[in-house]
Protein backbone atom coordinates (compact mmCIF):
# COMPACT_ATOMS: atom_id res chain seq x y z
CA UNK A 1 0.00 0.00 0.00
CA UNK A 2 1.12 3.23 -0.86
CA UNK A 3 0.85 6.20 1.66
CA UNK A 4 0.76 9.05 -0.70
CA UNK A 5 -2.43 7.33 -2.14
CA UNK A 6 -4.25 8.35 0.86
CA UNK A 7 -7.20 10.62 1.56
CA UNK A 8 -9.31 11.62 3.89
CA UNK A 9 -13.24 11.61 3.84
CA UNK A 10 -15.12 13.08 6.82
CA UNK A 11 -12.66 11.75 9.09
CA UNK A 12 -12.40 8.49 7.73
CA UNK A 13 -9.20 7.73 6.11
CA UNK A 14 -9.51 5.83 2.32
CA UNK A 15 -5.87 3.91 1.49
CA UNK A 16 -6.73 5.57 -2.05
CA UNK A 17 -9.52 7.79 -3.56
CA UNK A 18 -10.78 4.74 -6.07
CA UNK A 19 -14.47 3.52 -5.24
CA UNK A 20 -16.50 2.07 -7.87
CA UNK A 21 -19.79 3.70 -8.32
CA UNK A 22 -22.69 2.50 -7.09
CA UNK A 23 -24.57 0.44 -9.54
CA UNK A 24 -21.81 -0.75 -11.63
CA UNK A 25 -20.45 -3.16 -8.63
CA UNK A 26 -22.84 -4.92 -7.22
CA UNK A 27 -22.43 -5.41 -3.63
CA UNK A 28 -18.22 -6.49 -4.54
CA UNK A 29 -18.05 -9.77 -4.48
CA UNK A 30 -18.74 -10.45 -7.94
CA UNK A 31 -15.29 -9.20 -8.28
CA UNK A 32 -13.85 -10.95 -6.22
CA UNK A 33 -12.77 -13.47 -9.05
CA UNK A 34 -10.72 -11.04 -10.96
CA UNK A 35 -8.51 -9.67 -8.02
CA UNK A 36 -8.71 -8.68 -4.33
CA UNK A 37 -11.26 -5.81 -3.68
CA UNK A 38 -9.67 -4.52 -0.88
CA UNK A 39 -7.35 -2.95 -2.75
CA UNK A 40 -10.01 -0.65 -3.10
CA UNK A 41 -10.45 2.51 -1.34
CA UNK A 42 -14.17 1.77 -0.89
CA UNK A 43 -17.14 0.26 -2.48
CA UNK A 44 -20.54 2.33 -3.20
CA UNK A 45 -22.80 -0.31 -2.84
CA UNK A 46 -26.08 -0.80 -5.27
CA UNK A 47 -28.56 1.71 -4.48
CA UNK A 48 -31.11 0.43 -1.98
CA UNK A 49 -34.58 1.27 -1.58
CA UNK A 50 -36.51 0.54 1.26
CA UNK A 51 -39.22 -2.18 -0.84
CA UNK A 52 -37.51 -4.64 -3.11
CA UNK A 53 -37.11 -3.15 -6.85
CA UNK A 54 -36.96 -5.46 -9.94
CA UNK A 55 -36.52 -2.23 -12.02
CA UNK A 56 -37.49 -1.57 -15.65
CA UNK A 57 -38.47 -4.06 -18.71
CA UNK A 58 -34.99 -4.66 -20.87
CA UNK A 59 -33.35 -3.78 -22.84
CA UNK A 60 -31.80 -1.37 -20.50
CA UNK A 61 -28.48 -0.79 -21.98
CA UNK A 62 -27.49 0.98 -25.31
CA UNK A 63 -24.34 1.44 -26.32
CA UNK A 64 -22.77 4.71 -27.26
CA UNK A 65 -19.15 6.09 -28.57
CA UNK A 66 -17.21 6.71 -25.44
CA UNK A 67 -20.18 5.30 -23.21
CA UNK A 68 -23.11 3.72 -22.74
CA UNK A 69 -26.67 4.49 -21.88
CA UNK A 70 -28.39 2.26 -19.01
CA UNK A 71 -31.91 2.14 -17.83
CA UNK A 72 -31.57 -0.73 -14.92
CA UNK A 73 -34.23 1.48 -12.50
CA UNK A 74 -32.57 0.63 -9.37
CA UNK A 75 -32.96 -2.96 -9.01
CA UNK A 76 -32.81 -3.91 -5.65
CA UNK A 77 -33.44 -6.81 -3.13
CA UNK A 78 -34.50 -4.03 -0.14
CA UNK A 79 -33.25 -2.57 2.69
CA UNK A 80 -34.26 -5.29 4.44
CA UNK A 81 -32.42 -7.97 2.30
CA UNK A 82 -29.35 -5.42 1.40
CA UNK A 83 -28.68 -5.51 5.03
CA UNK A 84 -29.54 -9.43 6.50
CA UNK A 85 -28.53 -10.88 3.01
CA UNK A 86 -25.72 -8.38 0.80
CA UNK A 87 -24.01 -6.73 3.27
CA UNK A 88 -22.72 -9.85 5.64
CA UNK A 89 -22.13 -11.56 2.06
CA UNK A 90 -19.49 -8.59 0.96
CA UNK A 91 -18.01 -8.33 4.82
CA UNK A 92 -16.70 -11.93 4.14
CA UNK A 93 -14.86 -10.61 1.25
CA UNK A 94 -14.52 -6.58 2.39
CA UNK A 95 -12.96 -5.74 5.58
CA UNK A 96 -13.31 -2.04 4.54
CA UNK A 97 -16.23 -0.01 5.20
CA UNK A 98 -19.13 0.80 2.39
CA UNK A 99 -20.69 4.12 1.05
CA UNK A 100 -23.88 3.04 1.43
CA UNK A 101 -26.16 4.50 -1.43
CA UNK A 102 -29.73 4.59 -0.95
CA UNK A 103 -32.96 6.37 -2.96
CA UNK A 104 -36.58 6.63 -2.55
CA UNK A 105 -39.66 7.75 -3.98
CA UNK A 106 -40.30 9.66 -0.60
CA UNK A 107 -38.47 11.80 2.02
CA UNK A 108 -40.02 8.84 4.80
CA UNK A 109 -38.28 6.37 2.49
CA UNK A 110 -34.69 8.39 1.95
CA UNK A 111 -35.23 8.69 6.03
CA UNK A 112 -36.06 4.95 6.70
CA UNK A 113 -32.76 3.80 4.60
CA UNK A 114 -30.56 6.11 6.73
CA UNK A 115 -31.90 4.79 10.44
CA UNK A 116 -31.05 1.36 9.21
CA UNK A 117 -27.61 2.47 7.77
CA UNK A 118 -26.95 4.43 10.68
CA UNK A 119 -26.75 0.93 12.64
CA UNK A 120 -24.60 -0.89 10.70
CA UNK A 121 -21.01 -1.13 10.83
CA UNK A 122 -20.25 -1.42 7.78
CA UNK A 123 -21.00 1.56 6.27
CA UNK A 124 -19.12 4.75 6.42
CA UNK A 125 -20.75 7.40 4.25
CA UNK A 126 -24.65 7.20 3.61
CA UNK A 127 -24.38 8.26 -0.16
CA UNK A 128 -28.10 10.04 -1.06
CA UNK A 129 -29.19 9.17 -4.39
CA UNK A 130 -31.20 12.36 -5.48
CA UNK A 131 -30.47 12.12 -9.10
CA UNK A 132 -32.10 8.71 -10.84
CA UNK A 133 -33.02 9.54 -13.84
CA UNK A 134 -34.05 5.83 -14.64
CA UNK A 135 -37.57 6.08 -11.86
CA UNK A 136 -40.78 7.72 -12.36
CA UNK A 137 -42.13 9.97 -9.85
CA UNK A 138 -39.04 10.49 -7.13
CA UNK A 139 -34.72 9.97 -7.43
CA UNK A 140 -34.77 12.51 -9.64
CA UNK A 141 -37.19 15.49 -8.70
CA UNK A 142 -35.72 15.29 -5.60
CA UNK A 143 -32.40 16.50 -6.80
CA UNK A 144 -33.68 19.15 -10.11
CA UNK A 145 -34.93 21.57 -6.66
CA UNK A 146 -32.69 22.74 -4.18
CA UNK A 147 -35.72 23.16 -2.03
CA UNK A 148 -36.30 19.89 -2.24
CA UNK A 149 -32.86 18.53 -2.37
CA UNK A 150 -32.07 20.39 1.26
CA UNK A 151 -35.15 18.84 2.75
CA UNK A 152 -34.05 15.15 1.82
CA UNK A 153 -30.95 16.15 2.96
CA UNK A 154 -31.96 17.49 6.57
CA UNK A 155 -34.09 14.60 6.85
CA UNK A 156 -31.73 12.25 6.55
CA UNK A 157 -29.37 13.83 8.59
CA UNK A 158 -31.53 14.06 11.64
CA UNK A 159 -31.39 10.33 12.09
CA UNK A 160 -27.89 9.76 11.58
CA UNK A 161 -24.97 10.10 13.11
CA UNK A 162 -23.00 8.98 9.40
CA UNK A 163 -21.64 11.25 7.51
CA UNK A 164 -24.14 11.70 4.72
CA UNK A 165 -22.89 12.60 1.04
CA UNK A 166 -25.68 13.93 -1.54
CA UNK A 167 -25.21 12.43 -5.35
CA UNK A 168 -26.17 15.74 -7.47
CA UNK A 169 -27.88 15.20 -10.76
CA UNK A 170 -26.25 16.71 -13.78
CA UNK A 171 -29.60 17.25 -15.58
CA UNK A 172 -30.39 20.46 -14.08
CA UNK A 173 -29.90 24.11 -15.05
CA UNK A 174 -28.02 25.45 -12.41
CA UNK A 175 -25.97 22.62 -9.87
CA UNK A 176 -23.97 24.66 -8.11
CA UNK A 177 -27.54 26.15 -6.33
CA UNK A 178 -28.24 22.65 -5.24
CA UNK A 179 -24.56 21.59 -4.07
CA UNK A 180 -25.24 24.65 -2.15
CA UNK A 181 -28.91 24.04 -0.36
CA UNK A 182 -27.02 20.55 0.47
CA UNK A 183 -24.53 21.91 2.65
CA UNK A 184 -26.68 24.51 4.09
CA UNK A 185 -28.91 21.73 5.10
CA UNK A 186 -26.33 19.84 6.80
CA UNK A 187 -24.51 17.48 3.93
CA UNK A 188 -21.11 16.61 5.28
CA UNK A 189 -20.45 16.00 1.29
CA UNK A 190 -21.67 15.90 -1.79
CA UNK A 191 -21.14 12.72 -4.79
CA UNK A 192 -21.28 14.21 -8.83
CA UNK A 193 -22.48 13.85 -11.27
CA UNK A 194 -24.99 11.05 -11.49
CA UNK A 195 -25.51 10.45 -15.18
CA UNK A 196 -26.88 12.50 -17.72
CA UNK A 197 -30.31 11.48 -19.21
CA UNK A 198 -30.02 10.00 -22.80
CA UNK A 199 -32.04 7.91 -25.96
CA UNK A 200 -30.25 6.09 -28.99
CA UNK A 201 -32.67 4.87 -31.92
CA UNK A 202 -32.39 2.04 -33.74
CA UNK A 203 -31.37 2.56 -37.58
CA UNK A 204 -33.70 -0.31 -39.16
CA UNK A 205 -36.61 -0.28 -37.17
CA UNK A 206 -36.63 4.13 -36.08
CA UNK A 207 -37.46 2.82 -32.45
CA UNK A 208 -36.15 3.58 -29.07
CA UNK A 209 -33.19 0.85 -28.02
CA UNK A 210 -34.05 1.22 -24.33
CA UNK A 211 -37.57 0.01 -23.22
CA UNK A 212 -38.09 3.11 -21.07
CA UNK A 213 -36.83 5.19 -23.80
CA UNK A 214 -34.58 7.29 -21.85
CA UNK A 215 -31.71 6.61 -19.71
CA UNK A 216 -28.65 7.52 -17.58
CA UNK A 217 -25.60 8.03 -19.97
CA UNK A 218 -22.02 7.32 -18.26
CA UNK A 219 -18.41 6.86 -19.74
CA UNK A 220 -15.41 8.77 -20.90
CA UNK A 221 -17.97 10.68 -22.87
CA UNK A 222 -19.54 12.65 -19.59
CA UNK A 223 -15.95 13.50 -18.08
CA UNK A 224 -15.10 17.25 -19.37
CA UNK A 225 -18.80 17.76 -17.98
CA UNK A 226 -18.16 15.99 -14.83
CA UNK A 227 -14.65 17.98 -14.26
CA UNK A 228 -16.85 21.46 -14.95
CA UNK A 229 -19.11 21.08 -12.54
CA UNK A 230 -16.68 19.38 -10.23
CA UNK A 231 -14.93 22.56 -10.79
CA UNK A 232 -17.89 24.92 -10.47
CA UNK A 233 -19.39 23.26 -6.78
CA UNK A 234 -15.76 23.12 -5.37
CA UNK A 235 -15.66 27.00 -5.74
CA UNK A 236 -18.96 27.47 -4.13
CA UNK A 237 -19.13 24.77 -1.00
CA UNK A 238 -16.62 23.96 2.25
CA UNK A 239 -17.70 20.21 1.94
CA UNK A 240 -15.53 17.78 0.63
CA UNK A 241 -16.60 16.02 -3.11
CA UNK A 242 -16.31 12.91 -4.73
CA UNK A 243 -15.84 12.95 -8.41
CA UNK A 244 -17.85 10.89 -10.55
CA UNK A 245 -18.00 10.92 -14.29
CA UNK A 246 -16.07 9.05 -17.48
CA UNK A 247 -12.94 7.99 -14.95
CA UNK A 248 -11.16 5.12 -16.69
CA UNK A 249 -8.15 5.87 -16.08
CA UNK A 250 -5.32 7.01 -13.30
CA UNK A 251 -4.68 10.64 -15.26
CA UNK A 252 -8.53 10.89 -14.80
CA UNK A 253 -8.49 10.19 -11.19
CA UNK A 254 -5.49 13.37 -10.93
CA UNK A 255 -7.77 15.08 -13.17
CA UNK A 256 -10.14 14.94 -11.16
CA UNK A 257 -9.04 15.88 -8.07
CA UNK A 258 -7.66 19.00 -9.57
CA UNK A 259 -10.83 20.30 -10.49
CA UNK A 260 -11.49 19.93 -6.84
CA UNK A 261 -12.48 15.66 -5.84
CA UNK A 262 -11.04 14.36 -2.65
CA UNK A 263 -11.90 10.80 -3.73
CA UNK A 264 -13.46 9.96 -7.16
CA UNK A 265 -16.15 6.85 -8.18
CA UNK A 266 -15.63 4.65 -11.38
CA UNK A 267 -18.63 3.87 -13.20
CA UNK A 268 -18.79 2.79 -16.24
CA UNK A 269 -15.59 2.15 -16.81
CA UNK A 270 -16.09 -1.46 -14.68
CA UNK A 271 -18.45 -2.90 -17.06
CA UNK A 272 -16.31 -2.33 -20.04
CA UNK A 273 -13.36 -4.11 -18.04
CA UNK A 274 -13.91 -5.60 -14.52
CA UNK A 275 -10.35 -4.70 -14.30
CA UNK A 276 -10.71 -0.75 -14.46
CA UNK A 277 -10.15 -0.27 -10.70
CA UNK A 278 -7.31 -2.35 -10.03
CA UNK A 279 -5.31 -1.11 -13.24
CA UNK A 280 -5.83 2.57 -12.00
CA UNK A 281 -4.73 2.08 -8.33
CA UNK A 282 -2.01 -0.10 -9.61
CA UNK A 283 -1.05 3.11 -12.08
CA UNK A 284 -1.50 5.77 -9.46
CA UNK A 285 2.15 5.67 -8.10
CA UNK A 286 4.13 5.71 -11.12
CA UNK A 287 1.74 8.66 -12.78
CA UNK A 288 2.12 10.40 -9.34
CA UNK A 289 5.85 10.17 -9.62
CA UNK A 290 5.43 10.92 -13.26
CA UNK A 291 3.94 14.05 -12.05
CA UNK A 292 6.15 15.33 -9.51
CA UNK A 293 2.83 14.96 -6.96
CA UNK A 294 4.43 14.40 -3.42
CA UNK A 295 1.23 13.41 -2.35
CA UNK A 296 -2.31 13.05 -3.70
CA UNK A 297 -4.18 15.24 -0.96
CA UNK A 298 -1.88 18.17 -2.02
CA UNK A 299 -3.80 18.04 -5.34
CA UNK A 300 -7.17 18.59 -4.58
CA UNK A 301 -8.51 21.26 -6.05
CA UNK A 302 -4.97 22.54 -7.42
CA UNK A 303 -7.39 23.89 -10.99
CA UNK A 304 -8.27 27.08 -8.39
CA UNK A 305 -4.64 27.96 -6.95
CA UNK B 1 -13.73 -19.33 -13.94
CA UNK B 2 -14.25 -15.58 -14.86
CA UNK B 3 -11.08 -14.07 -16.23
CA UNK B 4 -9.43 -12.00 -18.94
CA UNK B 5 -7.66 -14.10 -21.49
CA UNK B 6 -5.93 -13.39 -24.80
CA UNK B 7 -6.45 -15.90 -27.95
CA UNK B 8 -4.87 -15.83 -31.23
CA UNK B 9 -6.89 -15.93 -34.08
CA UNK B 10 -6.41 -19.80 -35.70
CA UNK B 11 -8.78 -19.31 -38.64
CA UNK B 12 -11.70 -16.85 -39.49
CA UNK B 13 -13.59 -18.31 -41.74
CA UNK B 14 -17.50 -17.20 -43.76
CA UNK B 15 -20.35 -19.17 -44.12
CA UNK B 16 -22.52 -17.99 -45.30
CA UNK B 17 -23.32 -13.79 -46.11
CA UNK B 18 -22.97 -12.66 -42.57
CA UNK B 19 -22.16 -15.57 -40.32
CA UNK B 20 -18.29 -16.15 -39.74
CA UNK B 21 -16.35 -19.08 -37.80
CA UNK B 22 -13.47 -18.42 -35.87
CA UNK B 23 -11.37 -20.54 -34.30
CA UNK B 24 -9.18 -19.42 -31.61
CA UNK B 25 -6.12 -20.86 -29.62
CA UNK B 26 -6.01 -20.56 -25.79
CA UNK B 27 -7.61 -21.42 -22.55
CA UNK B 28 -10.54 -23.50 -23.11
CA UNK B 29 -10.38 -25.90 -19.97
CA UNK B 30 -12.59 -23.36 -18.29
CA UNK B 31 -15.84 -24.29 -20.22
CA UNK B 32 -18.18 -26.63 -17.99
CA UNK B 33 -21.12 -26.48 -20.34
CA UNK B 34 -22.35 -26.35 -24.07
CA UNK B 35 -24.45 -22.39 -24.04
CA UNK B 36 -21.60 -20.68 -21.96
CA UNK B 37 -20.17 -17.00 -23.57
CA UNK B 38 -16.86 -14.90 -23.74
CA UNK B 39 -17.49 -10.94 -24.26
CA UNK B 40 -14.91 -10.16 -26.96
CA UNK B 41 -13.19 -6.75 -26.90
CA UNK B 42 -13.43 -5.34 -30.05
CA UNK B 43 -11.62 -2.08 -31.15
CA UNK B 44 -13.24 1.40 -30.74
CA UNK B 45 -16.10 0.13 -29.06
CA UNK B 46 -17.28 1.05 -25.43
CA UNK B 47 -18.70 -2.28 -24.37
CA UNK B 48 -17.75 -5.84 -25.13
CA UNK B 49 -19.15 -8.25 -27.45
CA UNK B 50 -21.02 -11.65 -25.96
CA UNK B 51 -20.88 -14.69 -28.19
CA UNK B 52 -21.36 -17.62 -27.38
CA UNK B 53 -19.12 -20.89 -27.46
CA UNK B 54 -20.06 -23.04 -30.65
CA UNK B 55 -17.03 -26.27 -29.83
CA UNK B 56 -14.37 -26.17 -27.52
CA UNK B 57 -11.08 -27.95 -26.67
CA UNK B 58 -8.22 -28.05 -23.79
CA UNK B 59 -6.69 -25.52 -25.64
CA UNK B 60 -9.09 -24.14 -28.31
CA UNK B 61 -12.69 -22.20 -28.89
CA UNK B 62 -14.63 -21.62 -31.86
CA UNK B 63 -17.50 -19.35 -31.82
CA UNK B 64 -19.62 -18.54 -34.57
CA UNK B 65 -20.74 -15.36 -35.37
CA UNK B 66 -23.25 -13.28 -37.34
CA UNK B 67 -21.98 -9.72 -38.55
CA UNK B 68 -24.76 -7.20 -37.50
CA UNK B 69 -22.96 -3.91 -36.91
CA UNK B 70 -19.49 -2.36 -36.47
CA UNK B 71 -18.04 -4.35 -33.71
CA UNK B 72 -18.90 -8.08 -35.49
CA UNK B 73 -17.41 -6.28 -38.32
CA UNK B 74 -14.20 -5.46 -36.89
CA UNK B 75 -14.46 -9.10 -35.71
CA UNK B 76 -15.00 -10.59 -39.00
CA UNK B 77 -12.05 -8.58 -40.59
CA UNK B 78 -9.23 -10.41 -38.15
CA UNK B 79 -6.66 -12.82 -39.94
CA UNK B 80 -4.59 -15.56 -38.70
CA UNK B 81 -2.18 -14.54 -35.69
CA UNK B 82 -4.10 -11.33 -34.78
CA UNK B 83 -4.85 -10.83 -31.18
CA UNK B 84 -8.44 -10.92 -29.53
CA UNK B 85 -9.22 -10.42 -26.01
CA UNK B 86 -12.10 -12.05 -24.35
CA UNK B 87 -13.27 -11.80 -20.82
CA UNK B 88 -14.44 -15.72 -20.72
CA UNK B 89 -15.99 -17.99 -18.07
CA UNK B 90 -19.39 -16.63 -18.53
CA UNK B 91 -22.91 -18.01 -18.50
CA UNK B 92 -24.33 -21.10 -17.03
CA UNK B 93 -25.22 -23.13 -20.79
CA UNK B 94 -27.04 -26.00 -21.11
CA UNK B 95 -27.79 -29.11 -18.84
CA UNK B 96 -27.09 -32.61 -20.40
CA UNK B 97 -29.19 -34.64 -18.15
CA UNK B 98 -31.30 -35.98 -20.70
CA UNK B 99 -30.89 -39.28 -22.37
CA UNK B 100 -33.41 -38.10 -25.58
CA UNK B 101 -32.89 -34.61 -26.09
CA UNK B 102 -34.46 -32.63 -28.80
CA UNK B 103 -31.92 -29.38 -30.30
CA UNK B 104 -33.30 -26.37 -32.01
CA UNK B 105 -31.55 -23.68 -33.41
CA UNK B 106 -32.45 -21.37 -35.29
CA UNK B 107 -29.64 -18.99 -37.27
CA UNK B 108 -26.95 -17.72 -35.38
CA UNK B 109 -28.52 -19.16 -32.37
CA UNK B 110 -27.19 -23.25 -33.94
CA UNK B 111 -23.84 -22.74 -32.62
CA UNK B 112 -24.50 -23.15 -29.12
CA UNK B 113 -26.57 -26.46 -29.81
CA UNK B 114 -23.33 -27.66 -32.07
CA UNK B 115 -21.13 -28.02 -29.05
CA UNK B 116 -24.44 -29.66 -26.90
CA UNK B 117 -24.99 -32.18 -29.95
CA UNK B 118 -21.55 -33.02 -30.17
CA UNK B 119 -21.08 -33.51 -25.92
CA UNK B 120 -24.41 -35.58 -26.28
CA UNK B 121 -22.82 -38.00 -28.94
CA UNK B 122 -19.44 -38.25 -26.54
CA UNK B 123 -22.11 -39.16 -23.68
CA UNK B 124 -23.56 -41.83 -26.25
CA UNK B 125 -26.57 -40.37 -27.35
CA UNK B 126 -27.97 -39.96 -30.14
CA UNK B 127 -29.83 -36.30 -30.06
CA UNK B 128 -32.64 -35.30 -32.59
CA UNK B 129 -31.45 -32.12 -34.17
CA UNK B 130 -33.84 -29.19 -35.83
CA UNK B 131 -32.02 -26.29 -37.70
CA UNK B 132 -34.14 -22.95 -38.74
CA UNK B 133 -32.67 -20.55 -41.62
CA UNK B 134 -34.52 -18.08 -43.55
CA UNK B 135 -33.35 -19.84 -46.65
CA UNK B 136 -30.92 -22.15 -48.05
CA UNK B 137 -28.41 -19.27 -48.41
CA UNK B 138 -28.27 -18.63 -44.87
CA UNK B 139 -27.59 -22.34 -44.22
CA UNK B 140 -24.15 -23.37 -42.27
CA UNK B 141 -23.16 -26.19 -39.94
CA UNK B 142 -25.57 -28.60 -41.73
CA UNK B 143 -23.18 -31.06 -43.03
CA UNK B 144 -21.12 -30.96 -39.35
CA UNK B 145 -24.56 -31.85 -37.64
CA UNK B 146 -25.50 -34.50 -39.72
CA UNK B 147 -21.59 -36.34 -38.60
CA UNK B 148 -22.74 -36.30 -35.54
CA UNK B 149 -26.67 -37.56 -35.82
CA UNK B 150 -28.77 -38.93 -38.65
CA UNK B 151 -31.72 -37.55 -36.76
CA UNK B 152 -31.19 -34.14 -38.42
CA UNK B 153 -34.11 -31.97 -39.72
CA UNK B 154 -34.13 -28.42 -41.30
CA UNK B 155 -36.28 -25.86 -41.93
CA UNK B 156 -36.55 -22.93 -44.32
CA UNK B 157 -38.68 -20.00 -44.31
CA UNK B 158 -38.86 -19.77 -48.46
CA UNK B 159 -38.82 -23.61 -48.63
CA UNK B 160 -35.49 -23.32 -50.48
CA UNK B 161 -34.01 -26.20 -48.03
CA UNK B 162 -36.17 -28.48 -46.11
CA UNK B 163 -39.38 -28.11 -45.12
CA UNK B 164 -40.83 -24.81 -46.21
CA UNK B 165 -41.99 -23.16 -42.90
CA UNK B 166 -40.31 -23.02 -39.31
CA UNK B 167 -38.72 -25.56 -36.66
CA UNK B 168 -42.17 -25.73 -35.03
CA UNK B 169 -43.93 -27.03 -38.38
CA UNK B 170 -41.06 -29.57 -38.49
CA UNK B 171 -41.76 -30.77 -34.31
CA UNK B 172 -45.51 -30.80 -35.67
CA UNK B 173 -45.38 -32.93 -38.77
CA UNK B 174 -42.36 -35.14 -37.16
CA UNK B 175 -44.07 -36.12 -33.99
CA UNK B 176 -40.85 -34.05 -32.18
CA UNK B 177 -43.10 -31.94 -29.40
CA UNK B 178 -42.70 -34.47 -26.58
CA UNK B 179 -39.09 -34.40 -26.25
CA UNK B 180 -37.07 -32.58 -23.70
CA UNK B 181 -35.66 -29.60 -25.70
CA UNK B 182 -32.81 -27.48 -25.82
CA UNK B 183 -32.78 -24.53 -27.82
CA UNK B 184 -31.25 -20.78 -28.84
CA UNK B 185 -32.70 -18.32 -31.67
CA UNK B 186 -34.50 -15.40 -32.13
CA UNK B 187 -37.16 -14.97 -29.52
CA UNK B 188 -40.37 -15.27 -31.87
CA UNK B 189 -38.98 -18.87 -32.72
CA UNK B 190 -38.01 -19.62 -28.66
CA UNK B 191 -41.94 -18.61 -28.00
CA UNK B 192 -43.30 -21.12 -31.08
CA UNK B 193 -41.28 -23.95 -29.63
CA UNK B 194 -42.47 -23.19 -25.76
CA UNK B 195 -45.86 -23.50 -27.32
CA UNK B 196 -45.62 -26.37 -29.78
CA UNK B 197 -43.86 -28.32 -27.42
CA UNK B 198 -45.56 -30.17 -24.23
CA UNK B 199 -41.95 -30.86 -22.58
CA UNK B 200 -39.92 -28.34 -20.59
CA UNK B 201 -37.10 -27.13 -22.35
CA UNK B 202 -33.71 -25.29 -21.79
CA UNK B 203 -34.06 -22.19 -23.56
CA UNK B 204 -31.12 -19.71 -24.12
CA UNK B 205 -32.04 -15.89 -24.29
CA UNK B 206 -30.75 -12.94 -25.14
CA UNK B 207 -30.57 -9.61 -23.96
CA UNK B 208 -28.07 -5.88 -24.52
CA UNK B 209 -25.64 -6.53 -21.77
CA UNK B 210 -23.59 -4.18 -19.78
CA UNK B 211 -20.98 -6.36 -18.08
CA UNK B 212 -21.63 -9.87 -18.59
CA UNK B 213 -20.33 -11.00 -15.69
CA UNK B 214 -23.48 -10.23 -13.29
CA UNK B 215 -22.63 -6.54 -11.63
CA UNK B 216 -24.68 -4.35 -13.22
CA UNK B 217 -28.09 -5.38 -13.13
CA UNK B 218 -28.14 -4.34 -17.53
CA UNK B 219 -29.80 -8.01 -18.37
CA UNK B 220 -32.19 -9.18 -15.79
CA UNK B 221 -35.50 -10.34 -16.51
CA UNK B 222 -38.57 -11.62 -14.23
CA UNK B 223 -39.30 -14.80 -13.88
CA UNK B 224 -41.40 -16.91 -11.57
CA UNK B 225 -38.12 -17.55 -9.79
CA UNK B 226 -37.39 -13.64 -9.18
CA UNK B 227 -35.22 -12.02 -11.25
CA UNK B 228 -32.62 -13.43 -13.50
CA UNK B 229 -29.48 -12.22 -15.02
CA UNK B 230 -29.42 -13.67 -18.30
CA UNK B 231 -25.69 -12.94 -18.24
CA UNK B 232 -24.90 -15.04 -14.85
CA UNK B 233 -28.27 -17.46 -13.85
CA UNK B 234 -28.43 -17.82 -17.65
CA UNK B 235 -28.37 -17.31 -20.79
CA UNK B 236 -30.27 -20.28 -20.26
CA UNK B 237 -33.24 -20.96 -18.58
CA UNK B 238 -35.89 -23.43 -17.93
CA UNK B 239 -39.07 -23.30 -19.81
CA UNK B 240 -40.61 -23.53 -16.45
CA UNK B 241 -39.62 -20.61 -15.20
CA UNK B 242 -40.60 -18.58 -17.60
CA UNK B 243 -43.38 -16.07 -17.55
CA UNK B 244 -44.60 -16.50 -20.81
CA UNK B 245 -47.88 -18.08 -21.81
CA UNK B 246 -49.12 -21.50 -23.97
CA UNK B 247 -51.71 -19.76 -25.92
Amino acid sequence: MDKRLAVTLSGWELDNPVIPASGTYGFGYEFCEFYDINILGSIATKGTTLEPRFGNPTPRIAECEMGMINAVGLQNPGLEKVISEEFPKLQKVFNKKVVANISGFAIEEYVACAKAMDKQDIVGIIEVNISCPNVRHGGMSFGTDPQMAAKVTKAVKEVTSKPVYIKLSPNVTDIVAIAKACEEAGADGISMINTLLGARFDLKTGKPIIHNIMGGFSGPAIKPVALRMVYQVYEAVNIPIIGIGGIASAEDVIEMMYAGATAVQVGAANCADPYACQKIINNLPSLIDKLNIEKLEDIIGRAHR
Amino acid sequence: MKKIEIYKVLSNKQLTKDIYEMVLKGDGSWVTNPGQFINIKVTNKFLRRPISICDWSEASLTIVYKVVGEGTSWLSGLRVNDEVEALVGLGNGFTLDDKHLLLIGGGVGIPPLYGACKQLVKMGYKPTVILGFQSKDDEFYFEKFHELTDKLYVSTNDGSLGLKGFVNDVMVKNDLCDIPYLTCGPLPMLKAIYKTSTQNGQISLEERMGCGFGACMGCSIETKNGYKRICKEGPVLSSEELLWTKD
